[in-house]
């Protein structure tokens, strides 16, 4: 079976979408992903869509479960690379994507992503004082 | 009204749904669609094979490119055999699910057409037709 490759960059890990995917193969990648952030201990994840031409509420529905995942596994998510067309057509379907972090590119996003992190390393710090 | 060409695919199973959005894809850009408005109509075409696959169990896509005056249009037909929709209203509420779903299918795809029809009968089955035109 096809599967979406997941590359290892440091702590963080990049996903780059760049097929029409299948509802099995998103359901996949969303199994492939969590597992990931637990073997490898991974603190960030970008998932590049800029390939994508379109997401429906189901691939929708997939970035946002992955986000709520990948953050009770203690890593931070950014989406990088939406489309205008698709951020419009998302939009007016319904679905805004509440909770999950985005970011115009790859470069943007790294930057976000570190960000993130050095803000949730602060909570932390505070929390055991 | 015109219509200059139709045609049939089957929605049996996930890759249907793929094929459909990518011939949808097609349709729309030989009709001299904006890139927002292909994807509407994609993503509109996308949620509704889902549920002719899902909850129809299967069905077809019958497809009819129109034309009227100097407007051009893509019409797309979801038919099934499948259970129907017992409550109409509810499943065009915002945020109603049956099952896996976010409940945005039905009346998140309103909003991406300019014509929304929907015809279900309990135990015979549903069509849906939506229009967009450029």
């Amino acid at each position: 079976m096809d599967r979406i490759p997941i590359l290892r960059m440091g702590e963080f890990l990049l996903v780059t979408i760049q097929v029409d995917m299948h509802d099995q193969l998103a359901m996949q990648l969303q199994d492939d992903l969590t597992r990931a952030i637990d073997k490898k201990g991974a603190k960030g994840v970008l998932i590049d869509i800029s390939a994508l031409e379109m997401v429906d509420s189901f691939i929708g529905r997939m970035i946002a479960d992955i986000s709520g995942m990948a953050r009770i596994l203690d890593a931070r998510t950014v989406l990088v690379g939406m489309q205008p067309a698709v951020a419009i057509t998302l939009v007016e379907l319904g679905l805004s994507l509440p909770g999950v972090a985005t970011a115009l590119n790859v470069e943007r996003g790294m930057v976000l992503l570190r960000r993130l992190l050095a803000e949730s390393s602060g909570d932390d710090h505070f929390i055991n004082r | 009204m015109t219509i200059s060409s139709t045609g049939e695919l089957p929605l049996t199973n996930e890759h249907d749904i793929v094929l459909g959005r990518q011939s949808v894809r097609r349709m729309a850009q030989q009709q001299g669609f904006s890139l927002v408005d292909q994807t509407k109509m994609v993503t509109a075409a996308s949620e509704l094979a889902r549920n002719t696959v899902i909850y129809g169990g299967g069905g077809v896509l019958k497809w009819a490119l129109l034309s009227e005056g100097i407007k051009r249009g893509v019409r797309l037909t979801f038919e099934d055999q499948g259970p129907g929709i017992a409550n109409m209203e509810l499943a065009l509420t915002d945020g109603w699910t049956s099952g896996q779903g976010l409940g945005l299918g039905l009346t998140g795809t309103r909003r991406l057409v300019n014509e929304f029809e929907i015809e279900s009968t309990v135990g015979v089955g549903t069509r849906v037709v939506i229009t967009r035109w450029k």
